[in-house]
């Protein structure tokens, strides 16, 4: 069978500095993996290079989605094949409606597909049954794209777009920094929702909290941008228990 | 005067004193209106043709960018006016009044003058110069500018359209006054418009300003502005002329107290745009918003140079003014609020923020104060750059394609100025005429 997500040998810099260093990584349809490690691993760049930012140079390496070569589509391409990426700081969007941005994204991604735009009021109730669902106000989508919301309700909107455009991958970078725990299980709550035996999930975290909510079905320690070891869900509790520091030596 | 005299004039300028010349002895009005005119033409043979070392026109540099000046434009014949019915499209459909000014000549009978009622009405200004004379229309304009190119529209003009508002008259039809130039043969039109709304009244006033593409016509259209005390009015003016263009726009507004003015200036088209807005607050307490947006491309070049006086104490106003430019473009603002000693309690703001969407496109911004009450809050910023990369990427990373997302964010730069446009026909085309012009780049 072919997997969701292939990454083999992965090697990527930002402004001439390695980050990832021979990154190996497969995610099966259904299944959901958690990649934790200490700050400055590559957690971020590994999303970022997923999901296509720009500055971000891949050197080496490939990543097959779908079977598909990621790194010859553009951003909006990947997210049209089914990639998302939840943001760890979701950014804010002065003069954009949220309501107007989720129509032109779903509409977008829809239209790439080959399959029919859906009309405003179509979208709206698609959108206001999310929003119910997350607790989230629905006079916050006619506000402009996170502008003022509380870091709560920026990861709530994350995972409200999430919902509405059904990924075949969700890449979720550090969803628990900045949440309360009522916050959190909101978003846990949204996001095994959308656990199904069509999707994957790689879950980036850099504590163990966030996993006691979406418990993931393989861990990975990434320590100096490789993977260096992998296990089950228990890899997490241990690391709560015993730290990073003694992958940040095997990786020196 | 003296001082200014030079030598050596332009094509332009001579081509300018042939066509005052030969154009003067026709031209509507008394005795007084031909000296007035006289003298007007002086004053702008004295001084030239604007160039780069006069400071109100420091980046428009005319000397260079007006190297020819055009004959006059005769008076349109059916062809020309037949054009004007399609004029001023982005406002049709909407329940406007039009009124037709085609080649600087007030069409009456392609205008709508129906049901004007008791609170609205409507004079060609050949008629008003013919009967009153110069000095009695320019009189009610209550502005006076020390300019040249508003002096050689002083000399030059001939016809235009006088709307006049009585007080408290509600007009709830906005009133478009379409002004189209045919173009073929290229030549200069200089076109004067009064508007006057009374103390109490209200009004929505829209100008539109085209020609026909690949004719380098020249525009110089004057409008002075009357607002009553307590009268609440928004006047938009759309620049959309055609692209090898030169437009001057000058508008001379006097507004009274208590009133409540939204000014609003747009411009896509033309090769060459000038702007200028002498505003003078010369009331108490009155509110004012003077925003604008210019959208260019190509080598355009346009040009808002605004000039907002605070005359009378305990007036707001806040300007703000946005610049989109592609390619080669260059857009210039310059805004100087002046606060008079007794306009204490002032409160006026200004912004210019500019978007350059190419290496080599140019954005200049020249905001002034000069304050000589001590009792005000006044504030000026300026900022220009490229669209914000992180933004664009988010976007991307939802599924947006490159070009609609930087639409999006170019939608949302200049939507802050369009949005709080009250009169909802006015508002929606603005945003159409702006998704129109993004449509056009990709």
């Amino acid at each position: 069978m072919t997997a969701l997500l292939e990454i083999r040998d992965l090697r990527a810099e930002i402004d001439g500095r390695k980050i990832l260093n021979g990154l190996d990584l497969r995610v099966n349809k259904g299944e959901v993996h958690a990649i934790m490690g200490p700050n400055g691993a590559g957690k971020s760049t590994l999303s970022y290079v997923l999901a296509g930012k720009p500055g971000y140079e891949v050197t080496g390496g490939e990543a097959r989605f779908g079977g598909e070569d990621l790194f010859a589509m553009e951003a909006d391409e990947r997210a049209a094949k089914g990639l998302f990426l939840a943001f760890q700081y979701p950014l804010e969007i002065p003069g954009v409606a949220t309501l107007t941005f989720l129509r032109t994204a779903l509409n977008a991604q829809r239209k790439k597909r080959g399959e029919e735009e859906l009309s405003s009021p179509e979208v709206l109730k698609r959108v206001r049954d999310l929003a119910k669902q997350l607790s989230i106000d629905p006079e916050m989508l006619r506000r402009p794209l996170n502008v003022g919301f509380s870091g709560g309700e920026k990861k709530r909107n994350e995972t409200l777009q999430m919902t509405l455009l059904e990924p075949k991958l969700c890449v979720l970078d550090e969803t628990d920094s900045g949440l309360d725990i009522d916050a959190l299980k909101i978003v846990a709550d949204g996001v095994n929702r959308l656990r199904s035996e069509q999707r994957g999930m790689v879950v980036i975290t850099h504590y163990q909290r966030l996993l006691d909510y979406i418990v993931p079905d393989v861990v990975h320690v990434l320590s100096a941008g490789r993977i260096v070891r992998t296990g089950g869900k228990e890899l997490a509790r241990e690391l709560e228990a015993t730290g990073y520091a003694q992958y940040q030596n095997e990786a020196a | 005067m003296n001082a200014h005299a030079r030598a050596i004039r332009t094509r332009a300028e001579l081509a300018l004193a042939d066509v005052f010349a030969s154009a003067s002895p026709s031209l509507p009005g008394d005795a007084a209106t031909a000296e007035l005119r006289a003298a007007a033409f002086e004053r702008f043979a004295a001084a030239g043709l604007p160039h780069a070392r006069v400071e109100a026109w420091r980046y428009t540099d005319l000397r260079r960018l007006m190297p020819e000046a055009r004959q006059l434009a005769g008076l349109p014949d059916a062809a020309a006016k037949a054009r004007g019915i399609q004029a001023g499209a982005l406002f049709a459909g909407r329940g406007f009044r039009k009124l037709l000014i085609v080649d600087g000549c007030f069409v009456p009978e392609l205008s709508d003058l129906s049901d004007l009622g008791d609170g609205l009405s409507v004079q060609p200004m050949r008629e008003a110069l013919a009967s009153d004379g110069f000095e009695r229309v320019q009189r009610l304009g209550l502005v006076a500018a020390d300019d040249p190119l508003l002096s050689l529209n002083t000399a030059l003009a001939a016809d235009g359209i006088i709307v006049a508002i009585s007080p408290r008259a509600a007009i709830d039809r906005p009133i478009h006054l379409a002004f189209v130039t045919s173009g073929d043969p290229a030549t200069a039109v200089f076109v004067r418009s009064l508007v006057v709304i009374g103390d109490g009244a209200r009004a929505t006033i829209v100008e539109t300003h085209e020609g026909p593409d690949g004719s380098g016509y020249q525009v110089n259209s004057v409008l002075q502005m009357v607002v009553g005390d307590r009268a609440a009015v928004e006047h938009i003016k759309v620049t959309g002329e055609g692209d090898a263009a030169l437009h001057i726009g000058t508008l001379l507004a006097n507004i009274g107290s208590n009133a409540s003015v939204r000014e609003f200036g747009f411009t896509t088209g033309g090769a060459v745009v000038r702007n200028q807005l002498f505003v003078h607050l010369a009331g108490e307490d009155t509110i004012a918003s003077l925003h604008g947006a210019s959208l260019l491309a190509r080598r355009q070049h346009a040009d808002t140079t605004l000039t907002v006086d605070h005359a009378a104490p305990g007036s707001q106003s806040r300007e703000i003014f946005k610049s989109v430019v592609d390619d080669e473009a260059r857009a210039v603002f310059q805004g100087k609020i002046t606060v008079r000693q007794d306009a204490q309690k002032t409160d006026a703001k200004m912004m210019a923020r500019g978007l350059l969407l190419s290496d080599a496109a140019e954005v200049d911004c020249k905001p002034e104060l000069e304050i000589f009450a001590d009792d005000v809050q006044c504030g000026h910023g300026s900022t220009t750059g490229a669209l914000d990369d992180e933004l664009k990427f988010y976007l991307m990373a939802r599924g947006i394609p490159e070009k609609q997302a930087e639409a999006l964010l170019i939608q949302a730069f200049v939507g802050e100025v369009i949005e709080p446009i009250g009169n909802d026909g006015v508002r929606e085309a603005l945003l159409e005429a702006m998704t129109a012009w993004l449509d056009g780049r990709s």
